[in-house]
């Protein structure tokens, strides 16, 4: 019988070290996928989702189930995640313009933009890498807060009091703010969205 | 119908909810191109694959799991840390109480022989009638009249 995330969150405060592993493989894929979203940096979303789970072990003792584990894991992600992301924000501020230009993989890997001089279809591999960085770029450019809404909601399917709880609105604010979201997103992707619509 | 559009397009909306923007949609030809369009977007972040955590990642979580100061101890936790401690202390424990009966007395605590002679004297200290017709008692000076008078104050009722 599959246990649940708060059975499993109890015998870890119980002192159970296999619990604590279930969580962790049955979380890190969506933590790391959430935090890479956020944050753009794999390097620096692993550490964020590695910070969670830490905090998640620290907490274990004074573990009451009073909402969902899911509320309660992606609420410390969401903080540490809008943080980071205000802290960096500065950061590029003291950038060199000097510093080498690249282009952040899908795969989550820092390296230079290159061709793939092999690829049996290279066009249709270069509409592809165009359309991901223009959905990308989209999503980068949403406000904080509505990034994170969209991406509870998109992908993590939380529902939109859970969702709610995360970012500590109501849920009527919280649908605005999707709706806000949709809507840039919308404008940011128009050429897609025709293309999309017409399929 | 702001608050519904993206519920409808994801599936979420309860039933009646449902009925109720599908009827507004038939008669709102710009909403309609909304919902079009939202399910667009929806679709298009969908095409952004997923990413796998690295091969170390659980090794480092568990390294700062290690890391971690040890959860504070109960007062009792020492029975479980040293087992063999404590049965120790539990036989002396046993074996204290057990030579202290064997001579057919208890183990009581020594007194010294002044303590024990003004022990043998407190039946006589709780006499109240021994103690009003005790001479001595009678050489002790007169309590002075601010006593008397405090007292008076304090226990008005006494005479």
């Amino acid at each position: 019988m599959v246990r649940t995330d708060v059975q499993l969150m109890l015998d870890v405060k119980a002192g159970d070290g296999n619990s604590f592993e279930l969580l962790l493989q049955r979380y890190r894929t969506p933590l790391v996928n959430f935090l890479y979203r956020m944050v753009r940096n794999r390097e620096q979303a692993e550490d964020l989702a590695q910070e969670v789970f830490l905090r998640v072990y620290r907490a274990r003792e004074d573990y009451v189930p009073s909402a969902k584990f899911t509320t309660w894991l992606f609420r410390i992600a969401t903080n540490l995640a809008l943080n980071s992301v205000r802290d960096n924000r500065y950061q590029k501020l003291e950038v060199s313009i000097d510093a080498p230009v690249s282009v952040d993989a899908e795969d989550g890997d820092e390296r230079t933009m290159d061709v793939p001089e092999k690829h049996p279809n290279i066009e249709q591999h270069l509409v592809e890498d165009a359309r991901r960085k223009m959905i990308r770029h989209a999503i980068d450019k949403l406000p904080e807060k509505q990034r994170a809404a969209v991406l509870l909601h998109k992908y993590e399917e939380l529902d939109y009091a859970e969702i709610a709880k995360i970012l500590n609105c109501s849920e009527s604010a919280l649908k605005s703010l999707l709706f806000r979201a949709y809507e840039a997103l919308r404008v940011e992707l128009a050429p897609l969205v025709a293309q999309q619509a017409r399929q | 119908m702001e608050s519904r559009i993206l519920g409808y397009v994801d599936g979420r909306l309860k039933e009646s909810e449902r009925l109720d923007v599908e009827k507004h949609l038939a008669g709102c030809a710009p909403c309609r191109v909304r919902v079009h369009e939202f399910s667009a977007v929806s679709g298009l972040l969908d095409d952004l694959p997923l990413i796998e955590p690295s091969a170390e990642f659980n090794t480092r979580v568990y390294a700062r799991v290690a890391a971690e100061p040890k959860a504070k101890a109960s007062w009792w936790a020492w029975l479980h840390v040293s087992p063999r401690i404590a049965f120790a202390a539990s036989m002396l424990l046993v074996m204290a109480l057990w030579l202290g009966y064997r001579n057919g007395t208890p183990i009581a605590p020594v007194i010294p022989d002044n303590d024990q002679a003004m022990m043998q004297d407190l039946p006589v200290l709780e006499d109240h009638d021994v103690l009003q017709n005790f001479e001595p008692l009678k050489d002790l000076p007169v309590p002075s009249q601010t006593d008397d008078a405090s007292d008076s104050q304090q226990q008005p009722q006494q005479m």
